[in-house]
């Protein structure tokens, strides 16, 4: 081996190993920063290895990509809101799967146009081309589907049409056959200086399986998208792997285990907090039917509601002794965060005990809920998760629900024909005294009623988060 | 099967465990700088993309590897970058006043 290749070796076994470095010390606040500055230079180091020890005979290319990218990525890091956080991880998740999808391609393209100067075609290798399409080409299509759903550029509800899953099923057989078609001819045509039925044939490759991508994400509705985002996430480091194994490069095929198991591990997490099975996300039609009835009998209206004031709230939170926040999307939507946190500190500068409980699934992504409170200043050792705080529930004095629904929702504990069942809830019905702050009685993300807004103990305080809050907060002052 | 690709698929099945075990440990308040963060490491495929985008094969070459090379990037430096962005506001309750 040249010294230079063998330097160059050498150098993305430290990249693999600044990467796995990296991603444990992400385990814990405190190290997180770190870790992901030791990924970054892992990353830099690897870039840097490649230009030394690769022949590499034209630069414009490489240095305009580098500069557009970089410029382009770092405005969208830099100016992104963190509410849109999973659209941006879905685009960036994209980007990835499209970047491992041309490597793939150019390497088919370098055997199929001759640049190769073979027609020694190894198995293994075209093998490892068409995987590398496929997942690269289903994880670029599908993410840009989910951005588009997340953005609400495309609609979020799932959509659905007759046969829908016959015909994935028959475009997914189409695309293996177009695969085993040209992993068998492509080293007798390139020996006949015949490829140009076989180029075409990948072309509709390409095609069929971005194709393919749009057509597994849209049909998931607004709900599931946690799920979808870990799933894309984790095709997007499977499809560097596959990458790798056509370059025959470890750092590429470590790499992207590690980004596959991790996507997969929040993928099984997202689906566990929803109480549903992967394939239930995928193909089920969850709470897809428009305007359900109440599971127990009869319609309810705004007369079953105790409807309060925000002054009524204030009393109740001010001479409690354990208050529990549940925050949930609609909470982020109305830019409520740093008001709340602002009411919070008042409450515990009375002696109060504010504990904020987050649901797996309160926000757009796996965590989603937790930064958008860690960036209004919410210290995260008050956050806590859903079991940390059920078994104690009864004791305490008043929960507040802001923007949040379907996760305090108590039929998905007592209603085994309801949608929800099965799901861990946080149990804010058993508490003292629950508020629930909403803009009306409209069903949430899952389109289903819930029996919370009609409890003795639950008063329903109707308005905008924000302005909710900030009369509270007022009233709080006062007293 | 040639010995090469046995051993890349050693290497992935190892490392797919190696990703198991490290990412376990990831408490929840993290996942979406975890996600996040190795979003960007997928972006590895950006040493494969350079190699396209200067090897000198003619136009078409040069158009597949400039493409990647600009996607890759962007997953590499926006994922670093936003997920330094996040973390930047994790603290502690002691950290304050």
């Amino acid at each position: 081996m040249e010294t230079r290749v063998l330097i160059m070796q050498l150098a993305y076994l430290v990249s693999a190993v600044l990467f796995i470095t990296g991603l444990k010390r992400l385990s814990h606040p405190d190290t997180a920063r770190g870790g992901n500055r030791l990924a970054a230079i892992g990353m830099l180091l690897a870039i840097v290895a490649t230009l030394v020890g690769e022949q590499i005979l034209t630069w414009q290319w490489i240095i305009g990509g580098l500069l557009i990218g970089t410029v382009v990525g770092g405005f969208m890091a830099r100016y992104v809101k963190m509410t849109a956080m999973p659209q941006m991880v879905g685009l960036f998740n994209g980007f990835g799967g499209l970047a491992s999808g041309l490597v793939a391609a150019a390497e088919f393209l370098r055997y199929s146009m001759g640049v190769a100067g073979t027609s020694e075609v190894p198995v293994d290798a075209s093998i490892s081309i068409m995987l590398g399409t496929l997942i690269g080409a289903v994880t670029f299509s599908g993410s840009l589907v989910a951005f588009g759903k997340l953005q609400g550029i495309v609609t979020e509800k799932a959509v659905r049409y007759p046969a829908q899953q016959f015909l994935n099923a028959v475009l997914f057989l189409g695309i293996l056959a177009a695969m085993a078609y040209l992993v068998v001819m492509t080293p007798d045509a390139i020996a006949a200086s015949d490829t140009g039925t076989l180029n075409i044939i990948y072309y509709a490759l390409w095609g069929a399986a971005m194709l393919l991508g749009v057509l597994l994400v849209i049909p998931i509705g607004g709900a599931d998208m946690p799920v979808v985002v870990s799933l894309l996430n984790s095709y997007s480091g499977l499809a560097a792997s596959a990458a790798g194994f056509v370059l025959n490069n470890n750092v590429l095929i470590i790499s992207g285990a590690l980004v596959g198991a991790s996507g997969l591990i929040l993928t099984r997490i997202m689906c566990k907090a929803m109480n549903r099975s992967l394939a239930n996300v995928i193909f089920g039609s969850f709470g897809q039917v428009a305007g359900k009835e109440l599971i127990k009998g009869e319609k309810r209206t705004m007369a079953d509601v105790n409807d309060v004031q925000a002054d009524d709230v204030a009393m109740l939170l001010a001479y409690a002794k354990q208050v529990v926040i549940v925050p949930g999307y609609g909470l982020a939507v109305a830019q409520a965060q740093h008001k709340l946190r602002e009411l919070c500190d008042n409450l515990e500068s009375r002696g109060v005990n504010v504990k904020y409980v987050v649901h797996p699934v309160a926000g757009r992504m796996p965590g989603h809920m937790n930064v958008l409170l860690a960036e209004a200043n919410v210290p995260y050792n008050q956050l806590y998760e859903p079991e940390d705080v059920n078994p104690d529930i009864a004791n305490v004095d008043a929960c507040l629900v802001v923007g949040a629904n379907d996760v305090v929702n108590p039929a998905a504990r007592d209603e085994p024909a309801s949608d929800l069942y099965g799901m861990p809830i946080i149990e804010v019905d058993r508490a003292k005294h629950t508020v629930v702050m909403k803009r009306s009685l409209n069903p949430g993300f899952a389109g289903l009623d819930n029996e919370l807004f009609y409890l003795r103990n639950t008063m329903m305080l109707f308005g905008d988060a924000a302005d909710s809050i900030g009369r509270i907060l007022e009233e709080l002052k006062q007293l | 099967m040639t010995g090469t690709i046995l051993i890349s698929v050693y290497v992935f099945v190892l490392a797919m465990f190696v990703g198991f075990e490290v990412i376990t440990k990831v408490p929840p308040t993290l996942h979406t700088p975890l996600m996040s963060g190795s979003n960007a490491i997928s972006g590895i495929s950006i040493v494969g993309a350079l190699v396209i985008a200067g090897m000198g094969q003619g136009t078409l070459f040069d158009i597949i590897g400039m493409v990647a090379v600009i996607a890759a990037t962007l997953n590499v430096v926006g994922g670093f970058m936003v997920t330094d962005r996040m973390l930047q506001m994790f603290r502690r309750d002691t950290d304050t006043n």
